[in-house]
């Protein structure tokens, strides 16, 4: 049951990724990746991360898709036009690159699976299952508050500064007149 | 256990996000290609957490607050080339070509 609903989200995902990158229109394209971040936020919940689903949900396809679309509409780039994407051979040498790099991270990933990582698989520090019962033991938030609030309070605090300059960054660059 | 699953599917989200970029020429549509990137990475780091601790998905957050951060930032870049050139197509901003 697991495995099938990881395979259905996994393959929606990665149809959705292809039609994003895919449509002309970029409202399309918008509304696609939307429907990719949704089928994440679903891997997520299969792989004990609830918390980061819902966060997933509300910022990702919430607010940050909304500002893309809202660009979207506001420079009227809902029809795209001839030039939208590269010719015919711009399109192969995309083609074969990202079909390059799948390759070669899917080697990676069977590396990891297979021989050369093994040793370090039973060395990992936690079970199988085991994220999933410290989270019906702490809690989805609990669990993630202890390091984020502990361990990572120096870069949770940077962070916030990090958004703040991005607010300032945002409203002098939009603005017509300073 | 779904972790070689779910890294090979993060690889070719992945894949497809950078295949997107050299594909399209529309920015906002690239901009769309890197948060797609983002996202398989934010895949590979929840996999992981599932073995190594919940610092993972602390990351995660990280990640996601950064990516905020230059969707804010470079939505405005586009709004500001757009009120120059009328035009978000990568291909008219040359303004550094010889």
């Amino acid at each position: 049951m697991h495995e099938v609903m990881f395979w259905g989200f996994a393959g929606v995902a990665l149809a959705a990724a292809l039609l994003c990158v895919t449509r002309r229109s970029a409202v399309a394209s918008a509304l696609w990746l939307v429907l990719t971040l949704f089928s994440l936020s679903g891997l997520f919940v299969l792989l004990d991360a609830q918390f980061i689903a819902a966060i997933q949900v509300l910022v990702y396809a919430g607010a940050i898709m909304v500002l893309f679309l809202f660009v979207i509409m506001l420079l009227n780039l809902g029809r795209a036009g001839p030039a939208d994407m590269r010719g015919w051979l711009g399109r192969g040498v995309a083609a074969l690159l990202g079909a390059g790099l799948a390759v070669e991270l899917w080697v990676l990933v069977r590396i990891v699976r297979g021989g050369g990582f093994a040793a370090e698989t039973a060395a990992f520090p936690l079970p199988p299952g085991e994220l999933g019962r410290v989270q019906a033991a702490e809690g989805a938030v609990g669990m993630l508050a202890e390091p984020l609030f502990r361990q990572y309070l120096v870069p949770f605090e940077i962070t916030s500064v990090l958004l703040l300059a991005a607010i300032v960054g945002a409203v002098v660059l939009a603005k017509r007149k300073i | 256990m779904l972790l070689g699953p779910a890294l090979g599917v993060s690889a070719l989200l992945f894949a497809i996000g950078v295949g997107g970029v050299l594909l399209r020429r529309n920015a906002i549509v690239i901009f769309m290609c890197v948060e797609l990137m983002l996202n398989a990475v934010n895949l590979t780091f929840v996999a992981l957490a599932q073995q190594l601790g919940p610092q993972g998905q602390v990351i995660v957050f990280f990640v996601m607050a950064v990516a905020a951060a230059e969707a804010a930032v470079g939505l405005a870049i586009i709004l500001a080339v757009y009120r120059h050139k009328e035009s978000v197509n990568l291909q008219d901003v040359n303004l550094l070509r010889g």
